[in-house]
């Protein structure tokens, strides 16, 4: 197993290498650089030219790709142009935003989605069944900015249950009980919207399972067994019926870092969507570079810890 | 006078493993077959699952890589030879498979499917075409509105000898038919074995004829091959297996047969324990210490046996 | 044994299938008794009802979709009118179930131990520790090797044949009365289809069980049962013990089916053509013979208006008055015979 897992890591170099490669064409080839939005019509043009020289714009794209990528490997993002910063330390601070963010709303997405799949799936065709169904539909036709705002809209102006923008409320110090309390009040309200743009996924994936599973032999033999219905529902049915989401359970880790553009922007949450979102709008190079690279990494691990889970779950499936 | 060879057939499968990724070891799907096939013969190829059977004939008729042995069809050696419509070998050598249900492309209609192996291998004016069709429809027994059907439409007998009807439209020499009737009810088993029976009268059809059910084999073929783990243990005419079975792996598997008399059936169950014994007892003088099936031996003009040197001479002090 | 005490007796019992807002039967009044001590076996071809039937028997069906009436009548309670809860009761204790596809029957997810442990959980008392001694009795009881280990293992590490002696020892694991088998041997090869029969006989024997085997397999039949009925369309057809049914098959239907058994044959000649096909079960008339259309050279008036059971000889039964009058195509006169005409 340890074997595979050191080949499928040396198997991701030459992958995030091409990756790299192609995202830094593709940022190139975009319109305008960072200091164009400097320009005004008092700007002197030589001045824009030196910066333009001095920061290595001019170089041939080889030069500046093989110069950032060489940093690159060696954790040196380069500075945001934008936020004046290095690139990796404000990517580290947003992550740790972002991270706690998706982790209340997976939390709060399987405690919703679960319980409702399995019900679903077990009294299907009923009126249950149904309403369920009309549920996640619903969820799954609503845009996600649309939802958000009109949560943002009820639940943070109208009634104002919770905060409406931020992270953390400036006057707790960190490392604080309120601090902590407050940054998870923060996140709440992104985190049930989240929540429940995703469950339609989970709920008609455990759904059809279920429906599945219960017409498979092995629960005709575990009836045939006597044992009762509920057993052969948690021993066998369910249990089985996980198995996909376990499979997702990867890529649901790595994008716990990924965040979401929408949500973040909308609730005015500084996580790693928001940092995405702004930095292309502000064509802040080594920060989007940096940011797709990372996104790249993360896939490639979520197929792997996917893959990993899936052969500690799965009895099939072995890793060599 | 055999129109095709088969000599040393070979077909390996690498396994891989270990960090690189490297070909470590080789599953032996079929290691080493030697068979003639003669016009208007019919051949039965029996073993248990995994036995490599099925591997045999995909490789014949070209849809699975021979790794060594050679298959000379009428003097030409054909050997790998990539499947295409100019072959007279491809056209010659069509197949039969057991789902003929899969085997069918679901959206399109009867005549279309017929037609495809016409328009590969025969070159019809459309109204020729249509004609050949009919009487193929004709030749299988089916109605001449089965043409604007779909294959759901027609019950799992009626399916096979659509099967039959696009493997005969090209008039061919051999057809591989792989477990044609095991998933069909006795009656409708009946009815496609009576009809590939016949069309083989008619038209000198020889038949490899792939199948685990020792019955059906021994109603259809006029020589079979016993294979076991990618080889042949035992080969020869139909009476000469059935009657005077010679090696251990034979004996075993028609000892398994049901007989359909329940007359003397205690005595049938001793008889089967006390192969299952010598099967054990005999091993070596069968199988080499690798498990590994020996080289066949000449009997007879016909019949062979892989059996070691001192497992034959056992059998001549009886 | 034949006077050997009755374990089931079923009477006019019709398993029904709704299509649309009708039910449509697909065992069609069928009476049969098990003993103890006896294979009976039950042989038809697909569709005849035959696991139907079976599924009758241990409530294995989906109530939602199925209607059953008549009696299955098991020590004084009647099967038929059980609930889901009743049957918990006797599923796996009493009335044990072997099934066709022994791969897709255990469940890939759970060690074949716990399977089998499972039963023995809800009808037994057994400690934890007595209950994986009886698991490891039963693996060996079944003739597995290397008990401790395949208790351990997962069903995909297990060759065909080990896996349906694991189904077996799930089904025997309370030592029930009754063992249904469906197709207990379809899925396999014949030198493990052999050995798995033999060990189905060996345990009969040593638990005086009662076995109902479903198959479409007339050799199994020959070498495993007691008494054999033979189904079609939902009716049995023919009843009768089974050297009596070997040596002097008397229903069309089932004296067709022998003649379509290539094995019998010599060689070139011809196999028996059942002609046209098992009506679908909407279509099936449901009045009159049902095999009537099947062999329309018999004249009408051969056939009973309604075709009830007939005593032949003792224990063998006969539906239909058409026996009397059947014969082959081409065995007295010389019709022109239409071999593949499908009607």
């Amino acid at each position: 197993m340890w074997k595979t897992i050191v080949r499928r890591f040396l198997i991701m170099i030459p992958q995030l290498f091409v990756l790299s490669l192609i995202i830094f064409m593709m940022a190139k080839f975009m319109p305008g650089d960072p200091f164009t939005g400097m320009i005004t019509p008092e700007t002197d043009p030589t001045r824009i030219e030196e910066l333009r020289e001095k920061h290595g714009l001019n170089d041939p794209w080889y030069e500046q790709y093989i110069r950032w990528i060489g940093n690159a490997a060696q954790g040196d993002f380069g500075m945001s142009y934008t936020f004046k910063r290095d690139v990796g330390a404000l990517i580290g601070e947003r992550a740790v935003n972002t991270f706690w963010l998706s982790l209340v709303s997976v939390i709060i997405l399987y405690a919703i989605a679960i319980p409702l799949g399995v019900l679903a799936g077990r009294y299907h065709n009923s009126w249950l069944d149904r309403l369920i169904i009309l549920y996640s539909f619903v969820s799954y036709a609503i845009p996600t900015f649309i939802l958000a705002l009109l949560f943002l809209f009820f639940f943070g102006y109208t009634l104002g249950w919770f905060p409406t923008s931020g992270s953390v409320d400036i006057k707790y110090d960190p490392g604080t009980f309120g601090y902590v309390m407050s940054k998870i009040y923060h996140m709440l309200l992104p985190a049930i919207t989240y929540a429940v743009l995703a469950t339609t996924t989970v709920i008609q994936y455990l759904r059809s399972e279920i429906i599945d599973a219960k017409t498979q032999d092995y629960v005709r033999t575990a009836r045939s067994k006597g044992i009762p219905m509920k057993k052969v529902y948690s021993r066998h049915i369910f249990r089985n019926s996980l198995l996909p989401i376990a499979a997702f359970l990867g890529f649901t880790i790595t994008g716990l870092l990924g965040g979401s553009i929408f949500i973040e922007t909308i609730f005015g949450y500084p996580g790693m969507g928001q940092l995405f979102i702004s930095s292309i709008t502000s064509r802040d190079y080594s920060v989007i570079t940096a940011l797709v690279m990372l996104y790249g990494f993360l896939a490639l691990l979520g197929s792997l810890l996917s893959d990993i889970i899936m052969s500690i779950v799965d009895p099939r499936i072995r890793i060599e | 006078m055999s129109f095709m060879q088969i000599n040393d057939l070979k077909v390996h499968y690498p396994i891989r493993g270990g960090f690189f990724n490297r070909v470590i070891d080789h599953v032996y799907a079929v290691d080493g077959i030697t068979m003639e096939i003669e016009r208007g013969k019919a051949y039965g190829l029996v073993g248990e699952s995994g036995c490599g059977k099925s591997t045999t004939g995909k490789s014949i008729i070209g849809l699975e890589k021979i790794t060594s042995g050679t298959i000379v069809y009428e003097g030409e050696n054909v050997t790998n030879r990539r499947r295409d419509r100019n072959s007279s070998y491809n056209r010659d050598i069509q197949m039969i498979f057991q789902d003929s249900h899969s085997s069918m492309n679901p959206r399109k209609r009867v005549q279309d499917i017929l037609a495809e192996p016409i328009r590969n291998f025969l070159s019809l004016t459309p109204q020729e075409e249509s004609k050949k069709i009919s009487e193929l429809l004709e030749i299988v027994g089916m109605p001449e509105d089965a043409k604007v059907k779909y294959p759901h439409e027609f019950s799992g007998g009626q399916k096979q000898r659509l099967g039959i009807a696009r493997a005969i439209a090209t008039n061919p020499k051999l057809i591989i038919a792989d477990e044609p009737v095991s998933a069909l009810d006795l009656s409708v088993q009946a009815q496609v074995l009576n009809f590939m029976k016949d069309i083989q009268n008619e038209y000198g059809l020889s038949y490899l004829f792939i199948s685990h059910d020792l019955g059906v084999v021994k109603h259809m073929c006029d020589y079979i091959n016993i294979m076991y783990k990618g080889r042949f243990v035992e080969t020869g005419t139909k009476q000469e297996i059935y009657s005077d079975p010679q090696h251990i792996y034979t004996k075993r598997l028609l000892s398994a047969i049901p007989d359909v008399t329940p007359v003397g059936r205690e005595e049938r169950k001793r008889e089967r324990i006390e192969v299952e014994r010598n099967y054990q007892q005999e091993h070596a003088q069968y199988f080499d210490e690798n498990g590994r099936v020996f080289d066949l031996v000449t009997l007879t003009d016909t019949h062979l046996v892989a059996a070691s040197a001192s497992g034959l001479q056992v059998k001549e002090g009886i | 044994m034949r006077t050997s005490e009755e374990l089931l007796k079923i009477t006019d019992l019709h398993t029904g299938f709704r299509i649309g807002d009708n039910y449509f039967d697909a065992v069609d009044g069928v009476s049969l008794t098990l003993r103890k001590n006896e294979i009976l076996a039950i042989v038809g071809e697909s569709g005849c009802g035959k696991s139907t039937l079976a599924t009758s028997i241990i409530g294995l069906h989906d109530h939602n979709k199925t209607r059953v009436q008549g009696e299955i009548l098991f020590k004084n309670k009647n099967l038929a009118r059980m609930t889901e809860g009743d049957f918990n009761e006797i599923r796996g204790l009493e009335i044990g179930m072997i099934f066709q596809d022994p791969l897709s029957a255990l469940n890939p997810l759970m060690r074949i131990g716990e399977q089998i442990e499972e039963g023995l959980i809800y009808h037994t008392d057994l400690t934890k520790n007595k209950r994986r001694e009886r698991v490891l009795e039963l693996l060996n009881q079944v003739g597995i090797p290397n008990a401790e280990r395949v208790a351990r293992q997962f069903p995909h590490q297990l060759s065909g044949g080990m896996r349906q002696r694991v189904i077996i020892a799930i089904a025997i694991s309370c030592k029930p009365q009754i063992i249904i088998a469906d197709e207990p041997t379809t899925a396999l090869d014949v030198t493990i289809q052999a050995q798995i029969l033999d060990l189905l006989i060996d345990l009969q024997k040593e638990t005086g069980a009662g076995i109902i085997l479903i198959t479409h397999d007339l050799g199994v039949v020959a070498e495993v049962a007691d008494r054999v009925a033979v189904m079609y369309a939902g009716q049995i057809i023919e009843l009768a013990p089974v050297e009596e049914l070997f040596a002097n098959p008397k229903h069309p239907y089932t004296r067709s089916l022998f003649n379509s058994i290539p094995q019998m044959n010599s060689g070139n000649e011809k196999l028996n053509v059942i002609e046209g096909i098992v009506p679908s079960l909407m279509k099936l008339p449901r009045q009159g013979c049902r095999f009537a259309p099947r062999i329309s050279w018999v004249p009408e008036s051969a056939h009973e208006a309604e075709p009830t059971l007939h005593e032949l000889s003792e224990g063998h039964f006969v539906r239909c008055s058409c026996h009397n009058h059947f014969y082959f195509k081409g065995e007295k006169e010389d019709i022109h015979h239409e071999l593949y005409a499908n009607k």
